[in-house]
């Protein structure tokens, strides 16, 4: 394999550091399903990074599909949808899996999922056609991060000579990216095909880890057949190793350009994009569909059926979870996202955002290893992709030394959680790490 | 549905690495045994009861300390166990059990918990423990070395042969066939088989519970500086360098010490400096020095300066770009 499909090309550059996680990729052979539709679903207005969203429908109020139903003025925000069609019973304040309060609004479904009258296929000819596009669609960044992608496409243009497609998929679990390169791989050439022309960039990246041949053969032969652009779109497959999906490190995988502390990858001519949201950007721009709904891979050792399933956002955990069987065992320990960088919740009773890719659920054996002293094994700066030193860092912020923190690269970590995964000691490094980053953010703002 | 109250939260990583502080130091007395067996094949069962009575005194005294201190119990982690097999690799077979019970003493006690315990130590427990006896009790520590298998004949305590250190360092007697010397020589416990300790340096690599950093810097480094001398003094440099590498604690200091993750600084750089400068400390006290060996003060001194290291050699963050490098393109614009 490899060499013999043309159109694969392998790594430019070996990342540094990185850690072997056990792939569990269970449910990378399982089509998405789409689940009935709920009764009721949960909004949050802040799924993104950025300015919340206000609600601009009241209770009472009838929506539709791809309706919006939150907006801002704010430019890094971006607008929500209603995501299933019926009567919104309520607009008040939910706390949402990583703490922050949020307003949201709950909508009960009545069942027939009835598309809005607004949605009309988007003019997009040029780049500011496409930009607005993408605003009023909802788009976030779909691999985890939330970022919304008006922002991330509004790069001056010229300054961007490589589009990475990010189809990594480096955390254990997930298959949701997989699928969408082998279900909807069309959707991903056009979706590559129009920010490619539109915003003028060159040159295409799909990267693609090791351990999804059948992504790789799909879309390379694809790429393959697109006889304008030959040689321009290539399939790239990277070495299975964690954090392979994080932004510098694969910028750095596939083209050898550094990210330097505090920069933008548009800053060394790159943009990467989740391959979600590329085959996402297709589709609206054929349909006009607003992002209603997200794809999600539910396994872990606590539930009874693991699938890849399409559900509404702001459906509830709980009732994703009952969809796969319920739970084999008494779950431990339920987390939104992958095991590295996920979120651990604390009930099922929390909508399903834009930026989720996975639920898990685990049982009491797969808890975690007691916590004992640093024996100063320097496992922990060999695992940083970033060159740092996790267990210096910890001893500064245990200091609360600001001045030494920002110099020992503090803000440089992404939270990867690499460092963690590798302490033999188990120590809680990546709490370590936002613990160092808002001592350093304090610092700031007293300091002016 | 679910009891939300029987949910955990924490931070991520939500998956971690199989690795425990108490596997690795298992991998570390699995690598020190055929080292043991050969000690035992060589010297007989008195290598055994050495090699019992130091751990089980480290154990005891890690358990005690602890226990003083009013911390958690730690001798599950095994370090205790390491240091103690380690404490009496570097005693000859010969020394008398109080001996040993005092070295566990100074190593647990002194080095170990009074600085903190497991990670805070500043120097090695184990050489400390060997440099105090050595200092104390130059007799029993420098001067009777049981000749390999002497057990087995028909004078069990044979304690005359002299360890090809010194008969490289003074030239008086003869030193043994090389072959020989990579399997049994007069020495410490640990010392003896060099064909053993490179065994268990193997494991150690393989289980990735050291990397070959320190390892082949510190050896190499004395192998450059032996040639170097051997060429200048017009001798056959390539058969003294060899025998200069196969004698004393080398390889046991270069495997099992040097490497001890508390003593030894983080990054890769900080790793070829500490070793290298071991090996050049090594080399000085055993050409120039009036000691026959150099390496338990070599590691000592360059354990000190760790602390330093580390501080010198912090890596840049990723994408950093170079100071030079960012005045030139400075120029350029």
């Amino acid at each position: 394999m490899g060499q013999s499909i043309p159109h694969v090309r392998s790594a430019v550059a070996k990342i540094r550091g990185g850690v072997h996680v056990q792939h569990h990729k269970n449910t990378a052979d399982l089509e998405i399903e789409r689940l009935p539709v709920p009764d009721r679903v949960v909004i949050p207005m802040q799924m993104h990074i950025g300015a919340p969203c206000v609600p601009i429908v009241n209770v009472g109020d009838e929506v539709a599909v791809g309706q919006c139903i939150g907006d801002s003025t704010a430019y890094v925000s971006t607008p929500i949808h209603a995501s299933v069609s019926g009567t919104v019973t309520a607009v008040g304040d939910i706390t949402l899996a990583n703490g922050v309060i949020s307003r949201a609004v709950t909508i009960e479904s009545d069942g027939q999922m009835r598309l809005f009258e607004g949605v009309q296929p988007p003019k997009a000819d040029t780049r500011e056609e496409l930009l607005a596009a993408v605003r009023a669609s909802g788009l976030v960044g779909l691999g985890g991060a939330g970022f919304p992608s008006h922002v991330k496409l509004a790069f001056k243009p010229g300054t961007v000579d490589t589009l990475i497609v990010n189809a990594a998929e480096c955390e254990p679990y997930i298959t949701v990216d997989n699928r969408e390169c082998i279900e909807n791989s069309w959707d991903v050439l056009s979706g590559i095909q129009i920010l490619k022309e539109i915003l003028g960039i060159p040159r295409v990246v799909i990267a693609i880890e090791k351990n999804k041949p059948k992504a790789i053969q799909i879309l390379s032969t694809i790429a393959g057949q697109i006889e304008k652009q030959k040689g321009e779109i290539t399939v790239m497959q990277l070495r299975s190793v964690y954090p392979q999906g994080a932004e510098k490190v694969m910028i750095y995988s596939a083209t050898g350009r550094r990210v330097p502390p505090g920069k933008l990858p548009s800053d060394v001519g790159c943009l990467v994009m989740n391959v979600a949201s590329v085959a996402f950007i297709a589709r609206y721009v054929k349909s006009g569909k607003p992002l209603v709904s997200r794809s999600l891979t539910v396994d872990g050792s606590a539930i009874c059926t693991p699938k890849n399933v399409r559900v509404p956002i702001g459906m509830m955990v709980g009732d994703i979870i009952d969809h796969c069987g319920g739970f084999k065992t008494t779950p431990y320990k339920i987390i939104t996202g992958g095991p590295m960088m996920g979120l651990a919740v604390i009930s099922t009773d929390i909508p399903v955002m834009k930026q989720n890719n996975a639920i898990l659920a685990f049982s009491k054996a797969d808890s975690l290893k007691k916590e004992t002293d640093c024996i100063n094994c320097g496992r922990c700066a060999a695992a940083c992709p970033m060159s740092l030193q996790p267990t210096v860092i910890a001893r500064y912020a245990k200091a609360n030394d600001a001045e030494q923190l920002s110099r020992a690269g503090a803000m440089v970590c992404m939270e990867c959680g690499s460092c963690a995964f590798n302490c033999p000691a188990g120590k809680p490094l990546v709490q370590n790490m936002r613990l160092a980053k808002s001592i350093i953010r304090e610092a700031a703002k007293k300091n002016g | 549905m679910v009891d939300d109250r029987l949910l955990t939260a924490s931070a991520s990583p939500h998956a971690r690495g199989r690795d425990t502080t108490r596997l690795i130091m298992l991998d570390v007395l699995i690598a020190l045994t055929p080292s043991l067996i050969a000690s035992v094949v060589l010297f007989g069962f008195r290598a055994l009861a050495v090699t019992a009575v130091s751990i089980a005194s480290c154990v005891l005294f890690e358990y005690i300390s602890r226990k003083v201190m009013k911390r958690a119990n730690t001798i599950g982690d095994l370090s205790a166990a390491v240091t103690g097999m380690i404490l009496a690799f570097n005693l000859p077979s010969t020394i008398p059990f109080w001996m040993v019970i005092f070295g566990a003493a100074i190593s647990i006690i002194v080095v170990k918990q009074m600085f903190g315990g497991i990670g805070q130590n500043f120097v090695n427990p184990a050489l400390l423990a060997r440099i105090v006896l050595m200092v104390s009790f130059p007799k029993a520590m420098l001067a009777s070395w049981a000749t390999p298998f002497a057990w087995r004949g028909s004078t069990p305590d044979a304690v005359t042969s002299a360890t090809p250190l010194a008969v490289l360092k003074t030239g008086e007697g003869d030193l043994p066939a090389l072959w020989t010397m990579c399997f049994a020589k007069a020495g410490c416990l640990g010392e003896v088989c060099a064909a053993a300790l490179v065994l268990g340096g193997i494991y150690m690599l393989v289980r990735r519970v050291i990397t070959p950093v320190i390892p082949a810097c510190y050896i190499g480094t004395v192998a450059v500086c032996m040639l170097i001398c051997g060429f200048a003094r017009q001798e056959n440099a390539w058969s003294f360098a060899a025998y200069e590498l196969l004698s004393g604690g080398l390889l046991l200091g270069a495997i099992f010490m040097a490497t001890d993750y508390a003593t030894s600084p983080i990054s890769t750089k900080g790793k070829i400096i500490f070793a290298v400068g071991c090996g050049l400390i090594t080399s000085l006290i055993r050409l120039f020095g009036n000691m026959n060996e150099g390496v338990s003060f070599s590691i000592l001194i360059m354990n000190i300066l760790v602390p330093h290291i580390d501080r010198l050699t912090v890596p840049k963050p990723f994408g950093t770009v170079k100071e030079k490098k960012k005045k030139k393109e400075a120029a350029a614009s």
